[in-house]
């Protein structure tokens, strides 16, 4: 009796766990199916739940919109912005962490307050400044925003992984003779290496989906997925098909890299708050 | 004298201040870091500051010198300034509402063990990872286009008339499409957060014969209100900022019915060149999100200490 | 061939002194051991002298050499920690190796030297294993055998056993003696667990709130403890220690009363008067029963240990003493018996808990 409305309770519990997950995931599915959709299909009524896939709207997006050059910029910016800010976060989050100071817990979170400023607050000064340097619609350009809007968290992030490194351990290196630079090369990072990973994890993801800055310093030659997408608002977006393979393009690789990475998401996106 | 054997290694005790020669090597270290945060914190801001006093528009030569608050003043008398800001409330407001109350509940059921819970959780926290602009158009074309969207194909299935959402009612179907990007986080988090909850206080509230209801109300909320402080803090930091979305499917219209403050700004300075304007504009957005991060960096700040 | 000195060392902590002064001479080849309650600065102390610490004041020749300034790896000592510290990321032969490599010794060299360490320590077939896949024991050996490697001058450890399971921690402290013994080399060992200072020390240095208690070997510590902390850190059972006054003194003895019992102790009454209080001091193991005189006691609780049995006593004053007896002893819980501590074996204390100057032969001299 008990047991029956136990497996009730379940069968009713998993069936509305699943009808939310998939009632929230629905625009997605549709997208990618749209993508192997030809034009017509992809703009029936009433929308064809039975289609012939197909892969015409792929081939025409790799060939008339030049897809890889923005797919390059929004890598080729993604990866610099990460490696640049990981580079400056280590020694940072190094000294917070094993050479704590008097004013370290002020500078951490003054580090993070800098990440809470509007952009927008500042896209004058910043458009301004872009321009007068020839940075507009440039990669080096949006490379050092994102490096620094990104900055923070990954002080943050590598903070907090740091700080769960045994201290005797690096000790330990010290003793046996490393130096500093030995110390964090060869004893602290490949023991780290899991905690910089997923940090450079979610400063890929942030980067990647960034759509502010990109758009309004970025128009053609420098312009990454986001910006590629949104030109898509035009009438042009209307073919329905071609702009969900498109968006389903610049969507996959980070909706893989998310899934990969969600604790350590919570963890960075919550500044530790939650753990 | 077995007290040693029952004494577990302490994994990172702290062991002493470092001393003089090494904290200054600290500081070495960090400076990098800290120097181009400083100056991208700092300069921007002085020169928002700065512009937000001058007349100054970079395609009206005329316009140069000091406006005094007169940008401010402008700005502030503006009905369309109300309006943005009223916008801006109700983006934040509603979209912290929905994803905040039904976050919790969601949290609660993801919680639950059932078959395929994996696959599930992975599916409901994905719309998170999708970049704005694809968010964005995904919604506006595909799922809410008059004609060709999914939605309204199925109004038309129960015999309703398809709507307009973006023309008829642009703010509420923008609160609604953020609403959808931003669930996801809150049901990460607050799951997250439900998680770490001490299984044995929830049987221990069982054996005191708590029911699911008693259990919720009295365990879990309690014990997700840091949690869901956070949720709401970091929201309310991105969604003052929303621009993508409403730059792709509304442009703010129709007139100013779907303008933010961000949206805004960005009108002023890149559509009608009024520098001045806008940074005035800027000004008042840090001035509101530097209220918000004063609190989540109090909640920050308390989570160091422990 | 490595001597340690500390003069007047000192460590202050944001105004808080922690280290008040410790002066101290390790000579070639000895097993000093740091003992004292926790926090009572031990490893605040070794950490100094490993360089992991800033001193704050004094002096630490090693070899005769100032070595404040010297940075760890420069000091030519080698550290095992309580936690073990092995680099969780290299295999056993890989955490040896590391201060060899980092030392730039030819792989050759540092190949032979590892495999005899590894031999020493049993370690040969582990060399490819992580710490993770290593036993607590086995760990407590990597760890040993990486300090071993580099030939240190100096060895320094910090509660090396106090994470290893009873019955291992008295097998590693027998391997670390007999380690001791073969490589002879100069060794600071930090415990607070008296059985291990007992067991391994030349010499043990006692350690409370950051002032040096007493320095000697462990039998002078057991027999001739300076002061009343000594005596009650000293030894496992605990003193007995009673609240007792003078009755009378000659040059050469103090006869003392306390509750039912009266001793009189070769000790230098000093300044003492008769009415002075003092504490009397006997560890229970120098405590005979007495069953034919008249019953001075009952017994509490009698644990049995096997070897021995420990009698706890509540006294007719109401105060309760331990009594170490036979294994043998058949007093049951609740049995009224006699208790005759041995004079020789008592100790007594001024109101400052200051040892007064014991006039018995030292046991230790006894038979030279
Ligand atoms: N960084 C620090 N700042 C302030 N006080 C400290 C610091 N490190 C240690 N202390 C204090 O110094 C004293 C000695 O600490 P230490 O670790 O040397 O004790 P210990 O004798 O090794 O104790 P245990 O047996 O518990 O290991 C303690 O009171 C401790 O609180
Ligand atoms: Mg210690």
């Amino acid at each position: 009796m008990t047991r029956k409305r136990a497996r009730l309770r379940r069968i009713a519990i998993g069936g509305a766990a699943w009808a939310v997950a998939l009632w929230v995931f629905f625009p997605i599915l549709w997208m990618v199916l749209t993508g192997f959709k030809t034009e017509p299909d992809a703009i029936s009524t009433p929308p064809h739940l039975i289609f012939h896939p197909t892969l015409s709207s792929y081939r025409e997006v790799f060939a008339r919109e030049t897809y890889w050059h923005f797919a390059l910029n929004s890598v080729a910016i993604s990866v610099l912005a990460s490696i640049a800010a990981i580079l400056l976060s280590i020694p940072a989050a190094y000294a917070m962490a094993f050479l704590p100071g008097r004013r370290t817990r002020g500078t951490l979170l003054w580090m993070l307050s800098t990440r809470m400023l509007p952009p927008v607050g500042v896209l004058v000064p910043i458009y301004l400044l872009a321009r007068g340097m020839g940075l507009l619609d440039s990669r080096t350009g949006l490379v050092v925003i994102y490096t620094l809007t990104n900055l923070p968290i990954m002080v943050w992030m590598l903070y907090t992984f740091f700080r769960e490194v045994p201290i005797p351990i690096l000790e330990a290196g010290r003793m046996d003779g490393a130096t500093r630079w030995q110390e964090i090369t060869q004893v602290l990072l490949p023991l780290a290496l899991p905690g910089i990973a997923s940090t450079g994890l979610l400063s890929m993801i942030l980067c990647w989906n960034e759509a502010f800055w990109s758009l309004n310093l970025t128009s053609s030659a420098a312009a990454p997925l986001p910006t590629f997408i949104a030109s898509f608002s035009s009438p042009e977006g209307l073919f329905f098909a071609k702009l969900s393979a498109a968006s389903t393009l610049a969507v996959a690789p980070i909706l893989v890299f998310g899934w990969l990475s969600q604790k350590q998401l919570v963890r960075g996106l919550t500044f530790g708050a939650v753990k | 004298m077995d007290q040693a054997a029952g004494r577990i290694p302490v994994a990172a005790a702290p062991v002493g201040r470092p001393s003089r020669a090494r904290r200054t090597g600290g500081a070495l270290l960090l400076s990098p870091a800290v120097i181009l945060l400083l100056v991208w914190s700092l300069v921007p801001l002085a020169m928002t500051l700065w512009y937000s006093v001058r007349r100054y528009n970079l395609v009206d030569p005329t316009q140069v010198g000091f406006a005094g608050l007169g940008n401010y003043w402008y700005l502030l008398t503006d009905p369309d300034f109300l309006t943005a800001l009223l916008n801006t409330a109700i983006l934040v407001g509603g979209v912290l509402v929905i994803t905040v109350g039904l976050g919790t509940l969601l949290a609660v059921l993801f919680d639950q063990s059932f078959p395929g819970r994996g696959i599930a959780r992975v599916l409901v926290i994905s719309p998170f990872f999708v970049m704005p602009t694809v968010s964005a158009l995904l919604w506006k074309n595909l799922m809410l286009h008059p004609i060709y969207g999914v939605y309204s194909a199925m109004m038309r299935a129960v015999g309703l008339t398809p709507v307009d959402w973006l023309s008829r009612y642009p703010l509420a179907t923008l609160v609604m499409i953020v609403s959808w990007e931003w669930l996801p986080f809150a049901i990460l988090i607050l799951l997250t957060a439900i998680q770490s909850l001490d299984a044995e206080q929830k049987e221990a509230a069982r054996m005191d014969g708590a029911g699911p209801l008693a259990q919720f109300r009295y365990i879990i909320l309690p014990h997700l209100s840091r949690a869901i402080t956070v949720v709401i803090m970091i929201e309310t930091i991105f969604l003052l900022a929303v621009f993508a979305e409403i730059s792709v499917t509304t442009a703010g219209g129709p007139g100013v019915a779907s303008t933010n403050l961000a949206f805004l700004i960005y009108s002023r300075a890149l559509l009608q060149f009024d520098v001045g304007g806008a940074s005035a504009g800027g000004v008042v957005a840090i001035v509101i999100a530097n209220i918000v991060a004063a609190f989540l960096l109090r909640a920050v700040a308390r989570n160091l200490e422990a | 061939m490595a001597t340690v000195e500390l003069r007047d060392i000192r460590k202050t902590y944001s105004d808080e002194e922690i280290i008040k002064g410790v002066s101290l001479t390790i000579h070639d080849r000895e097993f000093v051991v740091f003992v004292g309650p926790s926090g009572c600065g031990k490893s605040t102390l070794l950490r100094m002298i490993a360089g992991l610490e800033e001193i704050t004041a004094g002096e630490l020749l090693i070899d005769g050499v100032r070595a404040n300034e010297k940075g760890p790896a420069e000091r030519g000592l080698a550290m095992v920690f309580q936690s073990y510290a092995l680099y969780p990321h290299m295999n056993v032969y890989r955490n040896m190796e590391f201060s060899l490599r980092l030392a730039g010794m030819p792989e050759a060299e540092r190949r032979q030297r590892i495999a005899d360490v590894a031999r020493i320590l049993q370690l040969e077939p582990y060399l490819d294993h992580k710490p993770g896949q290593l036993s607590g024991g086995q760990r407590q050996r990597v760890a040993i055998g990486r300090a071993i490697v580099r030939n240190p001058k100096v060895f320094l450890f910090d509660e090396p056993l106090s994470n290893l399971d009873a019955a291992l921690r008295g097998q590693m402290r027998v391997e670390l003696a007999t380690l001791h013994r073969r490589l002879g080399a100069t060794t600071i060992y930090v415990t607070h667990d008296q059985v291990e200072a007992m067991t391994m020390a030349d010499r043990i240095v006692v350690l409370r709130r950051g002032v040096v208690e007493q320095i000697g070997t462990p039998l002078d510590l057991y027999h001739r403890p300076r002061n009343l902390f000594v005596a009650q850190f000293m030894g496992s059972p605990a003193m007995n220690v009673l609240p007792a006054h003078i009755v009378s003194v000659t040059d050469r003895t103090a006869t003392v009363t306390t509750g039912p019992l009266t001793v009189t102790v070769p000790v230098h009454a000093g300044s003492l008067q008769p009415g002075a209080a003092v504490t009397l001091g006997v560890r229970p193991e120098h405590i005979g029963l007495d069953m034919a005189g008249a019953p001075q006691g009952l017994v509490e609780i009698s644990e049995r240990l096997g070897a021995a049995t420990l009698l706890h006593v509540r006294l007719s004053d109401g105060r309760q003493i331990v009594v170490q007896t036979g294994g043998d002893n058949m007093n049951a819980p609740d049995s009224a018996v006699g208790v005759t501590p041995d004079p020789a074996h008592c100790h007594l204390f001024d109101a400052d808990g200051v040892a007064l100057d014991h006039l018995a032969a030292h046991p230790l001299q006894v038979g030279s």
